[in-house]
């Protein structure tokens, strides 16, 4: 296992870089640096990339803890959080390239498609479900909110869901990716209740490790 | 594959030297025709497939009255951003997918209520028929548009010939179920082969044609390669690819997304701002082409077409029949 000094300085790191890399290769292509370019409708390329890497990021953060219990690799922990919080960001980054790129802040439109479209709607709650979670993810809220913090996270669940019926509502035939997601989804959910049922259960009690109570 | 290609705008920056001279051109041309000549004598997979892959220039005259007098969009842009699912869902799906169809020789079926029935070759069904070119503008239900110079025939001269008879209501066309050169159909996207239907006065409107190129020349594969169904007042969908069969009917034909989601998409498919899908506004499109920071523009009734299809829908309420 990694020293937390080694994860701090190095895995940290370069997760920072790797996360950045979707955004990055937008920029490239925005520039058409290279003889790259974002197609015939870059505004949609934008889109579309900035909110699956936000849904993948989600899905990975969610992802963190099961890799943890089946690799027995304690450390990934410590890198949760800029996963979760990177999520937040492409996930921002992609409602606003939708308010100012392709609705060019046009409101008379704008408010309406929020409140009349499904997958609009759907979307732009997940995001909003999202800011009290990124505005909790510093040390100082985390201990100053104590176990509500944790309860207040397990949002994620609710968020990642609505950000794949999001996605599924919004593909016009071909659902097959947003239904991999969902799958894969599903068992980090199965995961997490088959967990806390084996757990409930008074035959397994003394044979479960306390130290894994704690996280979830 | 990015090759940037000549287009009506670039002419004033293009300089002498660097345009392709035209014993070059010419060679180019007798080359490709050796080629497709190679193909339809069935000499071997390996000329047709060179054939298919590669354009020929067409001889064709503007339709000026029928054409608008926009810039069209680039070529590279009509030919890489396509929704052509019989190659795959993206974007660039088609363009990437498509270079092992082939589409000569092509022969295309005529049936149902009409007089000359039979199966007939491209050059049979385009025989006599001059070439012309249209500008049109297209606009796709997904909410973006382009501006496109097809090269076809009115689809109404075509239809003619084969004499529909009284009770030819409809005319139903279907798309080639090829799943070994077409790798979209090997999923069930939607129900293949892909269908489309018009009713027999909008098939005779003098707008609706039967493009068989696109940019002076012949069409590409993944533009519905070798014929296909251009109706610009309606949403692109309704412009059924690599057409292998006519049939007029006298009840109206089941169309391909219609039958994927009733409730999202009409027999009718009448470009209007005024109708939304039902998950996004119609109101607006996004032309492709144009800068990051552009806006959408506001979508036109009919796709500004009204003045020469209006009448067609006279006295029906568009909402129902969307």
């Amino acid at each position: 296992m990694p020293s937390t000094n080694v994860v701090r300085r190095v895995f940290k790191p370069a997760l920072f870089l790797l996360c950045l890399l979707p955004l990055a290769s937008l920029v490239w292509r925005a520039f058409e640096l290279g003889g790259t370019n974002l197609g015939a409708n870059p505004v949609e390329k934008i889109q579309d990339t900035l909110g699956q890497w936000g849904l993948r990021l989600l899905i990975i953060t969610l992802a963190v803890t099961p890799l943890r219990d089946w690799f027995n690799a304690a450390w990934l922990i410590q890198l949760r959080r800029m996963l979760g919080v990177y999520a937040f960001f492409y996930i921002l980054l992609h409602f606003l390239t939708w308010l100012i790129l392709d609705q060019d802040l046009y409101w008379a439109g704008i408010l309406p498609d929020i409140a009349d479209r499904p997958f609009i709607t759907i979307g732009f709650l997940a995001l909003l479900l999202l800011i009290p979670l990124a505005v909790t993810s510093t040390n100082g809220m985390m201990r100053r909110l104590g176990r509500r913090w944790k309860t207040l996270h397990r949002l994620i669940y609710l968020i990642v869901l609505l950000g794949i019926w999001h996605y599924y509502w919004q593909v016009k035939a071909d659902v097959r990716e947003p239904l991999i997601y969902l799958a894969i989804t599903l068992v980090l959910l199965g995961w997490r209740v088959w967990k806390v049922r084996r757990r409930l259960l008074p035959s397994h009690r003394g044979a479960d490790r306390p130290e894994l109570r704690e996280e979830t | 594959m990015l090759i940037r290609q000549p287009r009506p705008g670039d002419s004033a920056q293009i300089r002498p030297s660097e345009i392709t001279p035209e014993s070059v051109f010419l060679d180019r041309r007798r080359l490709l025709q050796a080629a497709l000549a190679a193909g339809v004598a069935g000499l071997g997979g390996a000329w047709s497939e060179v054939a298919s892959a590669d354009v020929a220039p067409l001889e064709y005259k503007r339709n000026e009255k029928y054409s608008l007098t926009e810039t069209p969009n680039k070529y590279e842009d009509i030919t890489g951003y396509n929704n052509y699912y019989e190659f795959g869902v993206d974007k660039s799906a088609p363009a990437a997918n498509s270079g092992r169809f082939k589409p000569a020789p092509w022969s295309v079926a005529v049936s149902g209520e009409c007089e000359n029935k039979g199966t007939f070759t491209l050059e049979d069904v385009l025989k006599g028929h001059p070439l012309e070119e249209r500008v049109y503008r297209l606009r796709c239900v997904e909410a973006w548009s382009m501006i496109i110079p097809w090269i076809g025939v009115p689809l109404a001269d075509i239809l003619k010939r084969y004499k529909p008879t009284s009770k030819a209501k409809y005319v139903a066309f279907k798309t080639v179920m090829r799943p070994s050169e077409m790798p979209g159909q090997r999923y069930d996207v939607l129900e293949w082969p892909y269908v489309e239907g018009l009713r027999i006065d909008e098939a005779m409107n003098p707008l609706a044609i039967l493009a068989v190129g696109v940019y002076g020349k012949s069409l590409p594969n993944q533009n519905g390669a070798p014929l296909r169904l251009i109706t610009p007042w309606k949403y692109g969908f309704k412009g059924i690819k690599s057409i292998v069969e006519i049939r007029f009917t006298e009840r109206q034909p089941p169309t391909s997304w219609n039958i994927s989601a009733p409730h999202e998409y009409g027999f009718y498919a009448n470009v209007n701002p005024n109708v939304d899908h039902p998950r996004w506004s119609q109101a607006r499109e996004r032309r492709i082409g144009h800068g990051l920071f552009d806006s959408r523009v506001p979508t036109l009734m009919f796709n500004g077409y009204e003045r020469e299809v209006a009448s067609l829908y006279q006295g029906m309420d568009l909402k129902k029949f969307y």
